[in-house]
């Protein structure tokens, strides 16, 4: 009992160092989804009520649109890549 | 029953190797190698997604070269182009006018077939991936960051013919106009770093969203799909329902990845030609 007891405090340490990792990761990853869904949903609402208050401008406005989603996206991503190191490393 | 490593075998499925799985059971390839570069530690030699980058260029080359022939043959017979013809140039056009020309502005013919060479390239790489024995080279980071490191030259290059010497070292070293003396000197110091880091920042960030984007989309493809087996143990009526629904969400995720599929490669397309237009037009 007292060998088993000693074996799984062992291992407990070891992986305690390795979940603390995979939390800091998690929280990371959802932290970095909260920023990028407020970012991009704006950009969309915006683009949705532009191209309803001038529809003749839709081509540009979704261009306009594609392209700063695309910018936000990229740092989101970032975040992301860098989560996912945390539970490779 | 053996636990599956769901994991393990979406690293497996998403990262290189030097193995290739040809269709239809005809086995599997083994790349050769390693081949050492004299002296050092570099190894050259192909590996999976090397294999599949030459497939994507090599079909880029062929329905296109192909696209084209059939365009020119069929306006000097005086009618419009049809099935690949037609496709070939609603996409080339499109690229060429829509994306490079009018983003990097007048002069943008000049960098119409480099922008167009890498969107074509990532559309085909992307699309490899979403086929059964496929793989996606634009989901490995050192294919993306070549393509980057590519757009980072044409950038910073034509810049410095754009705008001369002079010119180039002001988009480096920024005075804000108007501002003499010490303050120039102070503002200079601050904002050298500054505009260094966002230099290497636009390729940075190129390479990782179609890196992320690529890796992301097989992820989350195979966690559906591992969910099956994940569930291989419970009760039938279970196993049924995560199966039927599972193989509906992947199904869903294909299609997704398909419309990702040409828009990671018309942002790419449509930031690099962003950013040589912005390098260009500095004052």
């Amino acid at each position: 009992m007292h060998m088993l007891l000693m074996l799984l405090q062992a291992e407990s340490a070891a992986a305690a160092l390795n979940s603390n990792a995979l939390l800091g990761a998690g929280i990371g990853m959802g932290l970095a989804i909260i920023g990028a869904g407020l970012g991009i949903g704006r950009i969309g609402g915006q683009a949705v009520e532009a191209i309803a208050r001038q529809p003749e401008a839709s081509a540009d406005i979704r261009g306009a649109m594609i392209l700063t989603a695309a910018l936000v996206e990229g740092a989101t991503l970032a975040a992301l890549v860098f989560a996912l190191l945390f539970k490779l490393a | 029953m053996q636990k599956p490593d769901i994991g393990a075998m979406i690293f497996q499925h998403t990262g290189d190797s030097k193995l290739v799985e040809l269709p239809f059971g005809l086995g599997e390839w083994h790349l050769p190698g390693p081949w050492y570069i004299p002296g050092t530690h570099v190894d050259v030699s192909p590996t999976k997604h090397v294999v599949f980058m030459i497939l994507a260029a090599t079909l880029v080359f062929l329905t296109l070269w192909y696209g084209g022939r059939q365009v020119a043959r069929r306006h000097r017979e005086g009618r419009g182009p049809r099935g690949i013809g037609a496709a070939v140039e609603a996409m080339v056009l499109f690229v060429r006018n829509d994306v490079a020309i009018a983003s990097i502005g007048h002069g943008g013919e000049v960098f119409a077939p480099y922008i167009m060479t890498l969107f074509f390239f990532i559309l085909y790489c992307n699309l490899l991936g979403l086929l059964p024995w496929g793989a996606a080279a634009t989901g490995n980071i050192a294919v993306t960051a070549g393509l980057a490191l590519t757009a980072f030259l044409t950038i910073e290059i034509s810049g410095f013919r754009a705008l001369g010497p002079r010119g180039y070292l002001k988009t480096i070293v920024m005075v804000p106009p108007g501002m003499k003396g010490i303050g120039a000197v102070i503002m200079a110091i601050i904002m050298t770093p500054v505009e260094l880091i966002g230099k290497i920042v636009k390729p940075f960030a190129l390479t990782l969203r179609l890196f992320a984007n690529m890796t992301a989309g097989h992820f989350v493809i195979l966690v559906l799909l591992g969910l099956i087996f994940v569930f291989g143990t419970a009760p039938a009526a279970i196993r049924y329902i995560v199966a039927g629904g599972s193989v509906a969400l992947t199904l869903f995720m294909m299609l997704l990845e398909l419309l990702v599929a040409f828009l990671q490669a018309y942002i790419f397309a449509l930031l690099t030609s962003v950013f040589i237009g912005l390098m260009r037009h500095e004052h």
